[in-house]
């Protein structure tokens, strides 16, 4: 039960603090669940966070593993509902303000304001990812070769994303 | 809101997100733009780069807050409670999963290999999202400058996302209205 606690404290407060998503508070992450709650050791939580990489879902899916390692399934839930109901009450709040007012001048102002610094932050946030994948050449290849069929070919992303696991399992790539 | 635009109940909602939860594979913003924009149509690409955008200026993973805005936009609190449940239900069962068959597996070379292949192919699937995303900047030098000068704080220079984005973001508001056309 106070394990239970303790994650809802821990993910409730690193909610208001995640700018970005999870990557943003990995490093005080880190510390509440290896340094102050000795919940698993740092080696631990790495290979949770690199599986949570891998999976499907957004970048908070490391919550739910370490919510998971601390206290099961119910620990899972705690974790993600704890890291997902501040952030999510306050944009429903920010949210609704910003539609009412969408025909203002300021906000037109403000939302062409936006356009290219947004743009800006997602090709960063692929350069991050990309340097932290492509860890030799042919993980490189992997980058290169995929992000030419997704931006020129109708093929099903899943499927482009299929091709790359199983050439990777082949020993082709990766 | 036009009546030719899609109206999305709340199980359409939650539907609509479940998907983009299960294929959302190196993170879920290029699947989430797919399934809102080009599929179903609930947003145009400027709108949707308007609400990602002042997602980015909120706390919280991105997409849970496009889930909320959206949601709450058609449907009020229960459409945002529908569609953030959507977008999560299916990825921690996953990762769950995954946690399991990690512990039992993770040593095989194969396994091994296809997960960092699949995490690189993740990785340039977000950024042929940043190119669709930052299509509409195409001929336009200064907002291509601003989003360059974003690219280089958080990417180069590696400044905290809480510290750039303000400056970031009145500068660009300022700058283009300035020089607006």
């Amino acid at each position: 039960m106070s394990a239970l606690a303790d994650l809802a404290a821990v993910f409730g407060q690193l909610s208001l603090l995640a700018f970005g998503g999870a990557n943003a508070v990995l490093p005080e992450m880190q510390r509440q669940v290896v340094d102050v709650h000795h919940w698993m050791s740092a080696r631990d939580f790495a290979a949770l966070f690199a599986l949570a990489q891998a999976a499907p879902g957004p970048n908070m899916m490391v919550v739910s593993l370490v919510g998971w390692r601390v206290a099961g399934i119910p620990g899972a839930l705690v974790a993600t509902g704890a890291v997902a109901a501040p952030a999510a009450l306050l944009t429903w709040l920010v949210s609704g303000v910003w539609y009412r007012f969408r025909d203002a001048p300021w906000r037109k102002a403000v939302q062409a304001g936006l356009q290219p610094v947004t743009a800006g932050l997602i090709m960063a946030s692929a350069a991050l990812l990309i340097r932290s994948t492509a860890v030799d050449l042919s993980a490189a290849v992997v980058v290169v070769v995929a992000a030419g069929l997704f931006i020129f070919t109708k093929l099903h992303p899943l499927l482009i994303l299929a091709a790359a696991a199983a050439a990777g399992a082949a020993g082709l790539a990766g | 809101m036009s009546q030719t635009r899609p109206d999305p109940g709340v199980f359409d909602l939650f539907a609509g997100f479940f998907i983009v939860g299960i294929c959302g594979f190196g993170g879920v913003l290029p699947w989430a733009r797919r399934m809102i924009v080009e599929q179903r149509r609930w947003l145009t690409p400027a709108e949707f780069t308007g609400m990602l955008g002042l997602c980015q200026f909120l706390p919280g993973g991105n997409i849970m807050n496009v889930t909320v805005a959206l949601g709450s936009r058609f449907r009020g609190v229960p459409g945002a409670v529908a569609a953030l449940l959507g977008l999560m239900t299916a990825p921690v069962a996953i990762v769950i999963g995954l946690g399991v068959l990690y512990d039992r597996y993770a040593d095989l070379p194969p396994v091994r290999r296809a997960f960092v292949a699949l995490s690189a192919a993740a990785a340039a699937y977000l950024l042929a999202n940043a190119w669709k995303i930052a299509a509409p900047l195409r001929g336009r030098p200064l907002a291509i400058a601003i989003a360059a000068a974003t690219f280089v704080a958080i990417a180069i220079v590696r400044l905290p996302l809480q510290l750039a984005l303000p400056g970031l973001a009145l500068a660009s508001t300022a700058l283009l209205w300035r020089f607006r056309t």
